[in-house]
């Protein structure tokens, strides 16, 4: 791990707009002053409850939602993101093999004969038989169908991903596959991931680094192992509480 | 995989079978549909003459089919118009929202609170009438805001649903999402509305035809066909029963598929 870095946000802040014509306009803020870096080749844990805002700081990094205050820069082009709900992030209207080889006609750098060759080689890194390719995202089963979102957002070969909660829809055994599998992935590809979910026996086991997030702004952030075995404020030794 | 569903069989079978003997009739008829005397007059149905003559003793069989290709490709080109033009309405209010949706979306709502034959026959009024493409113009303009708004339902729920996320930070175009992403997702809504759409059309251009204001001689379509036959109704009755008879196993069969396939939607959601 290097100092180098992949991402770095700086002083975000975010909310929006409530009410209009006829109530009172209301200014809601979810987050609040958030700063961290995201580091070469590590994967940095988001935790916090639900609702505390880590959705919208995803979608604030990639862009989707622009921050009120504060910047986000990226060291890395294009990055991508993995979901949570694997049933809605694959297109059911194509097959497999479309869905995977659709970045790729959007980059719009490679013939077809390159493109195949491609999709075959993404197919075996997320360990995924060829037979799927000709499949509907219907057909699949809900590993599978992460395995695929994985093998989209990786296609381009983007260095930074974002996951968002990519586990907590799926049974505990096949999380724990995935969860080899990201990490297989990152010392294979080269990756560094935000790696956001409630769960933290999840992050204990995948993590490098923890950011602890609460109502919007990061209350603590360090080392797996700082956090775990020493956290500081009272509102992470509250939620390590809660999982035990 | 996918079960068996009866309605969208039936009715592909029926509209099949009207389609291809409008197809045939479009080469061969088994009389001229527009010579006279080619029987008796007021001959009632039998082998020679399948649905009988007319006051003319012209072959009504021959003039059914005929007349059932000219209100086919009426409907089709209408539904054409109407399909186009609406999904593309919608989809641009439906993805972007704002105020030009707004704007739309309101001018829809006026337009749908007119009949839509009244509307039609403003439009038939101002184009001129008597001339099957200003039917077809008038009726197909008629029938875009229905599309838009059952369109544009379809892309605003899909405007962000996660596949249509992902396809962005990919950096697809905005072209490439409507049509390439998100369009074949809204044909279980746009398929029926098709359907629904195409026996407005058959039924509007009868009616129309049937008023005098639609389709005039020398062209023949089904509805002006029945204006004719009713009055002679008593003599021939076999006309009327006829003509109405290719019309209502149109429309029905067009609407068991449209049927079947809202039901083949339901049961994939």
């Amino acid at each position: 791990m290097s100092e180098e870095l992949v991402l770095s946000v700086q002083h975000v802040t975010s909310g929006y707009q409530e009410g209009g014509v006829l109530r009172k306009k209301a200014y809601h803020e979810v987050l609040h002053d958030v700063s961290f870096d995201v580091r070469h080749g590590e994967i940095l844990g988001l935790v916090g409850e639900s609702g505390t805002g880590k959705s919208t700081l995803a979608r604030t990094i990639l862009g989707m939602v622009k921050p009120d205050k504060g910047q986000v820069v990226h060291y890395t082009k294009r990055p991508q993101m993995i979901f949570q709900d694997p049933y809605s992030s694959l297109n059911p209207a194509y097959s497999v093999e479309w869905i995977l080889e659709e970045p790729l006609r959007i980059y719009g750098k490679y013939d077809a004969a390159e493109r195949k060759r491609r999709v075959r080689d993404m197919l075996e890194l997320v360990e995924l038989p060829t037979e799927c390719l000709k499949a509907r995202p219907a057909e699949l089963s809900g590993g599978q169908r992460q395995r695929v979102s994985i093998a989209t957002a990786l296609i381009q070969r983007p260095k930074f991903l974002i996951a968002d909660e990519p586990v907590s829809a799926l049974d505990v055994t096949i999380q724990a596959q995935i969860l080899k599998l990201l990490r297989q992935l990152r010392d294979e590809l080269d990756l560094s991931y935000l790696f956001i979910s409630h769960d933290l026996n999840v992050v204990y086991q995948l993590c490098d680094r923890v950011l602890v997030m609460k109502s919007g702004r990061i209350v603590e952030q360090g080392t797996v192992d700082e956090i775990f075995d020493h956290p500081k404020e009272a509102y992470t030794k509250q939620l390590l509480a809660a999982a035990e | 995989m996918r079960q068996r569903n009866g309605y969208l069989t039936a009715g592909l079978i029926l509209t099949a079978f009207l389609a291809a003997l409008i197809i045939l009739g479009y080469f061969w008829t088994p009389y001229d549909p527009s010579a006279m005397a080619v029987g008796p007059k007021f001959d009632a149905p039998s082998l020679a003459h399948l649905m009988g003559t007319d006051n003319f003793g012209r072959d009504i069989f021959s003039r059914v089919l005929k007349g059932a290709g000219t209100t086919f490709a009426i409907a089709i080109a209408t539904v054409a118009i109407g399909a186009v033009c609406g999904t593309a309405v919608g989809a641009l209010t439906g993805y972007f929202g704002g105020v030009v949706d707004e704007a739309l979306m309101r001018f829809n709502d006026a337009l749908t609170a007119f009949p839509s034959i009244l509307l039609a026959l403003v439009i038939i009024s101002i184009l001129g009438p008597g001339k099957k493409y200003n039917v077809i113009l008038a009726l197909g303009l008629v029938f875009i805001p229905s599309f838009a708004r059952v369109t544009r339902t379809a892309f605003a729920s899909l405007r962000d649903v996660n596949y249509v996320k992902s396809a962005r930070l990919m950096g697809a175009s905005r072209g490439r999402i409507l049509v390439v992403h998100i369009l074949p997702n809204t044909m279980s809504v746009l398929l029926p509305a098709i359907t629904i759409g195409f026996n407005n059309a058959v039924l509007a251009e009868a009616s129309m035809s049937y008023l005098g204001i639609g389709v005039t001689p020398p062209d023949a379509s089904l509805g002006y066909m029945l204006s004719e036959a009713q009055s002679m109704l008593t003599m021939a009755p076999w006309y009327a029963i006829s003509t109405g008879l290719v019309i209502i196993l149109l429309v029905f069969g067009v609407g068991l598929i449209g049927e079947g396939l809202q039901r083949r939607g339901r049961e994939v959601a």
